[in-house]
């Protein structure tokens, strides 16, 4: 019964979205106050039935409904509660229905949260959602029902989740990284509203920006609990792959960055308008993308659905609809935005325009590179593979500028700044960073080694110029504790999500320079150095869960004949499918790893492993929480908060300022 | 014949399912081939880092636990220990398996692409740039610079000034 209920939510979701992306839409063209203050209503209507069929799908798993075909492919009684509760998003059909709650999701909070907007630009947004949701609901229902009974003869037990989805990470990866990519299509309609209204100004900036930072902070989140994940769990000892399927997150997140900033001109200069809508379109394609992409079919990759062709031409319609329509708006309306402010070669605003360039190039190239294989195949028939030595390659020459100017951006005056001031302010941090940068590698490990220098070099030329900013301007003020408060959290968050990338660059290039493995085989007693570090095989022991068996073989580390940490590596079977897999030890710390990762066991008793050590590695994803914490922090600016106390009170003054008439109903 | 539909169905979710198995076969693999030297170990890292398996979903032979991708590491390092340089053994893969067991794509007319193209990325993205900048800028020269006209207005006012400066103080 519950299945089916969730089922005709869903159709009952489908019709209010139509409602939706009609009526309100019709309202805001006509002016007519009463069919645009249905958006509201309706937002909520549709997050609740869509809501209702996440909860009855979820409840299906919780019951071990395995008439349902969806949860008999994807769960099983043995199944941990935890992981039964989140297998939802372990297939395609569930996760789309994820996709399309965090979608209903984002609505309400846009409904909710943007009192400050106008009534009809308000409805234009939500209606423009309506009509994606139309089109997501569309294609779950007619393609991809996890509703689908296999009546009467249903399974007795299911297929279990796959075994490598059993961890931490599978409950809080897709979730996230899935609430990012949505949170994009919120700015997308933003940029479609205003494209349609023309009212493109410094005020739709202002309500635009918080949801970008917003959807950029997540999405930043969603990223790093990927690569964390794959760290620990796939246990290669490496934290990126450029995996086809990892590269669209990433492409979305460096137009995301590029939109970020772009908004910031747009929203204290006025300019570069026509840029940023063109951006929100393009960071709204690599979302579509990326979830596209694993469901198409088109790449192989171990994070692929298991796909069928005739949802492939569904996708492309979407695709080709949405895209298509949002970039057809904007050739045809674009022209009509002017963005007259000038400013000089050494501006504030021209540092940002090149941070874009680059950022955008820097996404294309990764597209190149990702769609490159099927392309050539398409054209020439043969196969060809295109992995992480032609991505570094690539992508790493063109990083190296953007860090040069993330260090003179926000020194930067906007419309004109002087060289000569920028040269004496930074002058001082660029000899510091020099001779640090080259300085605390040469000492430290005694060798030259150029990748660590470039690391450390520009995460203290990042950091440095960031400090001395914050020094400055807190010394303009008559005493600290003002000069702090006196700062708007949307600077403190552009410092912290600087900050973070110092911090991850000198992680990530420090980690690549020093880390060292070995592979090993090794009996119980035997021991063997690594780095500064000893191993010692101890005993093996039989270990089992709820729904797989396996062993466990200890390991004693330690330092100069001081004990460290036990490592417990293990290799586990899991019930339901039969297949191995491998449980990563790893000892955690600020300046360093440890990780084990156990092969099979030999005839003669003895263990095949890898024992790698990794500095720092940590720091990389230290780097990229501080970026998360920085676009919250200044999404929380109070700037956005108080134009909506500002509207409370005069809320009849802003709220007809194009229809001409009251539109002072809300919900 | 609805019986019929609904072992069609089941038989396709087996597939299904057996096919989710294999996509997701990534253990990671553990080798003990002892080098004698320090740099034929890192030749041998390299070299299976930068090979792809050529029987799995995408994970270089590195990556990969299965039976082709162990074979062909065991390949690698007694090609290492015969004394063989990574490009007789880098040919010698795509001899056998062509231009898909490399990550890194060799330079072919068809591959060309996947060089110039970022570089292409970077010119376009240079010149609108460029066109944003000149087309500011002329708005600031605009509003710095005065026309010819602006200026003649300007020194008329000004020599108006003066001789009203002179008149008055004339009569005083």
């Amino acid at each position: 019964m519950l299945p089916e209920i969730g089922h005709f939510s869903l159709i009952l979701a489908l019709n209010l979205c139509v409602l939706l992306s009609v009526f309100p839409f019709i309202g805001s063209v006509k002016g007519d106050v009463v069919l645009m203050s249905l958006a509201r209503p309706l937002t909520v209507g549709v997050f609740v039935f869509v809501a209702l069929a996440y909860v009855s799908l979820t409840a299906a798993f919780a019951t071990d409904d395995f008439s349902v075909l969806y949860v008999a492919e994807h769960s099983n009684t043995l199944l941990p509660e935890r992981y039964k509760l989140t297998a939802v998003w372990g297939g395609h059909e569930g996760s789309f229905l994820l996709w399309i709650f965090m979608l209903s999701g984002w609505m309400l909070a846009v409904a909710h949260f943007s009192r400050s907007v106008p009534l009809d630009f308000l409805a234009r947004v939500l209606s423009i959602l309506g009509m994606l949701s139309v089109g997501y609901l569309l294609f779950l229902l007619a393609t991809s029902n996890p509703f689908d009974r296999v009546v009467p003869l249903a399974p007795a037990d299911g297929a279990d989740l796959n075994s490598a989805l059993q961890d931490f990470g599978f409950i809080v990866h897709p979730p996230t990284l899935y609430m990012g990519y949505v949170g994009f299509s919120v700015v997308f309609a933003f940029a479609m509203a205003a494209l349609l209204s023309g009212r493109l100004d410094s005020a739709w900036a202002r309500w635009c920006r918080p949801w970008a930072n917003v959807a950029w902070a997540i999405l930043t989140l969603g990223l790093c609990l990927g690569s964390w994940w794959a760290y620990y769990e796939l246990g290669w000892g490496g934290w990126w792959a450029w995996d086809p399927v990892e590269n669209p997150p990433l492409i979305t997140w460096l137009l995301g960055t590029a939109l970020v900033h772009s908004l910031a001109v747009s929203e204290k200069r006025g300019a570069f308008k026509s840029w940023t809508v063109m951006l929100s379109i393009l960071a709204f394609a690599g979302s579509l993308l990326g979830t596209f992409i694993t469901r198409s079919g088109l790449l192989t990759s171990i994070h692929a659905f298991a796909s069928d062709p005739e949802r492939g031409i569904f996708i492309l319609g979407i695709l080709v609809l949405s895209i298509g329509g949002g970039l057809l708006l904007y050739a045809v309306r674009s022209p009509l935005l002017k963005g007259g402010v000038g400013f000089e070669l050494s501006s504030r605003e021209m540092f940002l325009l090149t941070n874009n360039v680059l950022l955008v190039v820097a996404a294309a190239s990764v597209l190149l590179g990702t769609l490159f294989p099927m392309i050539f195949q398409a054209l020439t028939g043969k196969l060809i593979s295109i992995g992480p030595p032609y991505f570094n390659a690539i992508f790493i020459p063109l990083m190296i500028p953007l860090i040069f100017f993330m260090a003179v951006g926000p020194l930067s005056m906007w419309k004109s700044t002087s060289v000569r001031s920028m040269v004496t302010r930074l002058g001082r941090v660029a000899m510091i960073s020099l001779v640090l940068g080259i300085g605390l590698p040469l000492v430290i490990t005694l060798e030259f080694d150029f990748w660590s220098i470039a690391g450390v070099g520009f995460a203290l030329w990042i950091s440095l110029s960031m400090i001395s900013d914050f020094g400055n301007k807190i010394r303009k003020k008559s005493n600290i504790v003002e000069g702090v408060r006196g700062l708007s959290l949307s600077y403190y968050g552009m410092q912290l999500a600087h900050i973070g990338v110092a911090v991850m660059v000198a992680g990530i290039s420090l980690t690549s320079s020093y880390s060292i493995e070995k592979s090993v085989l090794l009996q119980s007693g035997e021991s063997t150095d690594l780095g500064e570090f000893n191993f010692e095989i101890g005993a093996a022991r039989s270990v089992s869960g709820k729904n797989f068996s396996g062993q466990e073989v200890s390991i004693n580390v330690s330092k100069d004949d001081i004990f460290l940490t036990e490592l417990l590596p293990q290799r586990r079977v899991y019930f339901a499918s039969g297949t191995p897999s491998t449980e990563m030890a790893i000892d955690a710390g600020f300046l360093r790893d440890l990780f084990v990762t156990l092969g099979e066991q030999k005839e003669n008793g003895a263990w095949s492993m890898t024992l790698y050590v990794k500095p720092f590695v940590r720091w990389i994803w230290l780097g990229a929480l501080f970026m998360v914490f920085g676009g919250l922090v200044s999404a929380a600016d109070k700037r956005y908060r108080y134009l909506q106390e500002s509207v409370d009170k005069n809320k009849k003054s802003l709220a007809t300022y194009s229809s001409g008439k009251t539109a002072d109903v809300g919900v | 014949m609805n019986f019929y539909k609904i072992w069609l169905r089941n038989i396709s979710v087996f597939f299904l399912i057996c096919s989710s198995f294999v996509s997701f076969a990534v253990v990671a693999q553990v080798d003990t081939f002892q080098f004698d030297k320090a740099e034929n170990q890192e030749r041998f890292r390299n070299l299976s880092n930068e090979l792809r398996c050529p029987m799995c979903q995408n994970t270089s032979l590195s990556g990969s636990s299965g039976g082709v991708a162990e074979d062909l590491r065991r390949e690698i390092y007694l090609m290492i220990k015969e004394g063989q340089t990574d490009r007789e053994i880098k040919d010698f893969m795509f001899e056998r398996y062509g231009d898909f067991i490399f990550y890194k794509p060799r330079l072919t007319v068809g591959t060309i692409f996947l060089w110039v193209g970022p570089a292409f990325f970077l010119l376009i993205g240079g010149c609108v740039g460029f066109s944003v900048f000149r087309s500011a800028q002329s708005l600031t020269l605009k509003n710095k610079t005065l026309t010819d006209s602006d200026q003649n207005k300007i020194e008329s006012l000004l020599t108006r000034e003066e001789q009203n400066l002179k008149i008055k103080g004339k009569t005083s």
